[in-house]
């Protein structure tokens, strides 16, 4: 369903010299799958996530071929990109905070995709809004839908985040770092959620992190990065079994021992 | 250590206290301006342009609650009189230059590259010439009169409120909300509407504010020049250049319009400072 060969992404500074940021990525992606992109901070994960959306900053330029169904996003135009975006690809944020509209009440924010660019009326994306918030597990989904983002938890408002991406049923969605800024035993539940979506709406999911053990838990396949190039990619059992890259053991290195040991036994019990 | 910390715990609900004392002083002051100003319009212990020769000069409570002045005019009814044209003249100038500088602010957030280099750099040169001087050269080119104060004051606030706006937006742009909103098909336009506007609304009411006490200020500078509205409409900044021949003889020909700018100044300072304590969440943190 998605294809990314060569990708490259290059920012050019205010002194005029151009950084590479994304280095010759490639993969593929089908349908119900999750691909989970690793890597330490700046390793261009979210450049990466930004280039598929077609939302780069106007200093960045990509190049290669980002393949929707066998429909190059490099060379759409904005308007096209447009119809793209929210429709075929769905994005989710890291900082559930800054991702939703204060000003705003969650109902209005699920709904405007659905007026945009589904053209429902209203009250049908209104009905919709309720719907999606009970798909993503929000309690009292009638009463919280009128509500405003500092009126709920960091938990409920990623949940909104999710919602928001999921509106018009996207094949693909990305999310980025969407559970960094959460507790623990909410960052489980936002995976069980990601979990569902996938087997039940037989989504792709490109799921982005720092942390290696969220992508143990939920990714199929993974990709790690560093200073923008791959530097290995697979089935997520071998590469944290037996990891091909010194870099990839530094970061499995990096994890406290039992929680290590827990992970790659836990992904052996994934494998059929 | 402990030292330390005890007069921050005692400093927050004092400083709470102060800033809400600053919005409630500052809103009571404001509300008697405006109100004193509209009541102009309907009535004043006597009518403000009415000559009487005979009672020159008159002292405080012997003819009239403010005296009269040198045509026998009642200061108390001029200074009523005068409130009304100062606020209109004010806030019209505030809505001019709020106007069109957040409309400029929002679209250099929004488009940036060579747009906003020239918006901002056109806003830097109007910083350059002071109000007063700009306000001569709109008088000298269409003759004094309240339209002249409006566009000169509204004039030397749209760069005002376009850095604010500017600043505010770019800050509004980088967040995610705005990225889910461009991925939804969102255009600029309807982003800087629906998303940017609501957001910064803060900002622009208390930049609104603060500008509408400078701007009292400054029609009664331009008024006090000859360049504000003609007589015989009454006008604070006219009412201190008439008085000051007589200055000795009649101080409180000075003294009323002197004080009603000062008290109408401090009470839209004080209620700009207090806004922002309530809007603005990091000095509501901080307090």
């Amino acid at each position: 369903m998605l294809t990314v060969r060569d990708l490259c992404v290059d920012i050019t500074g205010s002194d005029g010299r151009r950084v590479r940021v994304v280095d010759g990525i490639a993969f593929t992606l089908g349908k119900g799958e999750t691909l989970g992109v690793v890597g330490e901070s700046g390793s261009g994960k979210s450049m990466l996530a930004l280039s598929i959306m077609g939302l780069l900053p106007a200093v960045a330029h990509a190049s290669g071929e980002i393949l929707l169904q066998a429909e190059n996003l490099l060379t759409l135009s904005e308007q096209q990109l447009c119809g793209v975006r929210g429709k075929r690809i769905g994005m989710i944020f890291q900082e559930p905070m800054t991702a939703l509209n204060p000003a705003q009440r969650v109902g209005t924010q699920i709904a405007e995709g659905l007026i945009v660019h589904a053209g429902m009326s209203r009250s049908d994306a209104r009905a919709r809004a309720i719907e999606l918030l009970e798909r993503v597990h929000v309690p009292q989904a009638k009463q919280r839908v009128d509500a405003f983002p500092h009126e709920l938890s960091g938990g409920q408002r990623q949940r909104i985040g999710i919602a928001i991406a999921l509106a018009l049923r996207p094949d693909l969605l990305i999310a980025d770092e969407p559970t960094t800024a959460l507790d623990v035993t909410v960052q489980k539940e936002i995976l069980d959620i990601f979990d569902e979506l996938v087997a039940d709406l037989g989504m792709a999911l490109i799921f982005i992190s720092h942390d290696i053990g969220v992508i143990g838990r939920i990714a199929d396949r993974t990709l790690v990065m560093l200073n923008g190039k791959e530097m290995e990619q697979g089935p997520t059992v071998r590469v944290l079994r037996q990891p091909s890259a010194d870099y990839t053991r530094t970061l499995l290195a990096a994890m406290p021992r039992r929680t290590r040991g827990h992970l790659v036994a836990g992904s052996l019990e994934k494998q059929p | 250590m402990t030292q330390a910390s005890l007069p921050a715990i005692d400093a927050a609900p004092r400083a709470w206290f102060s800033g809400h004392l600053r919005l409630a002083t500052g809103g009571l002051i404001t509300f008697l301006f405006v109100a004193v100003a509209l009541l102009a319009l309907v009535w004043t212990p006597e009518n403000p342009n009415r000559l009487r020769i005979l009672q020159k000069l008159k002292e405080p409570l012997t003819s009239g609650l403010l005296g009269t002045d040198h045509l026998g005019r009642d200061v108390l009814s001029m200074l009523m009189a005068g409130a009304f044209n100062s606020l209109s003249i004010s806030a019209l100038s505030v809505i001019v230059g709020m106007s069109i500088g957040t409309a400029l602010g929002v679209a250099a957030a929004a488009r940036r590259g060579l747009f906003e280099a020239v918006v901002m750099r056109v806003c830097d040169a109007m910083f350059a010439f002071p109000p007063i001087l700009s306000a001569i050269m709109v008088g000298a080119l269409l003759g004094p009169g309240a339209l002249t104060a409006i566009l000169a004051i509204g004039t030397f606030m749209v760069p005002v409120f376009a850095r604010v706006t500017r600043g505010a937006a770019l800050q509004i742009w980088a967040r995610e909300y705005v990225l889910a909103a461009r991925m939804a098909g969102r255009s600029g336009v309807s982003i800087t509407a629906v998303h940017v506007i609501p957001n910064i609304a803060s900002h622009i009411i208390i930049q609104a504010a603060i500008q509408l006490a400078l701007a009292i200020l400054t029609e009664a500078g331009l008024s006090f020049l000859g360049l504000g509205v003609p007589p015989p409409t009454a006008s604070w900044g006219r009412m201190l250049a008439d008085s000051q021949t007589y200055l000795q003889l009649a101080p409180w020909l000075a003294l009323a319009p002197g004080l009603a700018i000062a008290f109408a100044v401090l009470g839209l300072n004080l209620l700009g400072d207090g806004l922002r304590d309530l809007l603005d969440p990091r000095r509501r943190m901080s307090v």
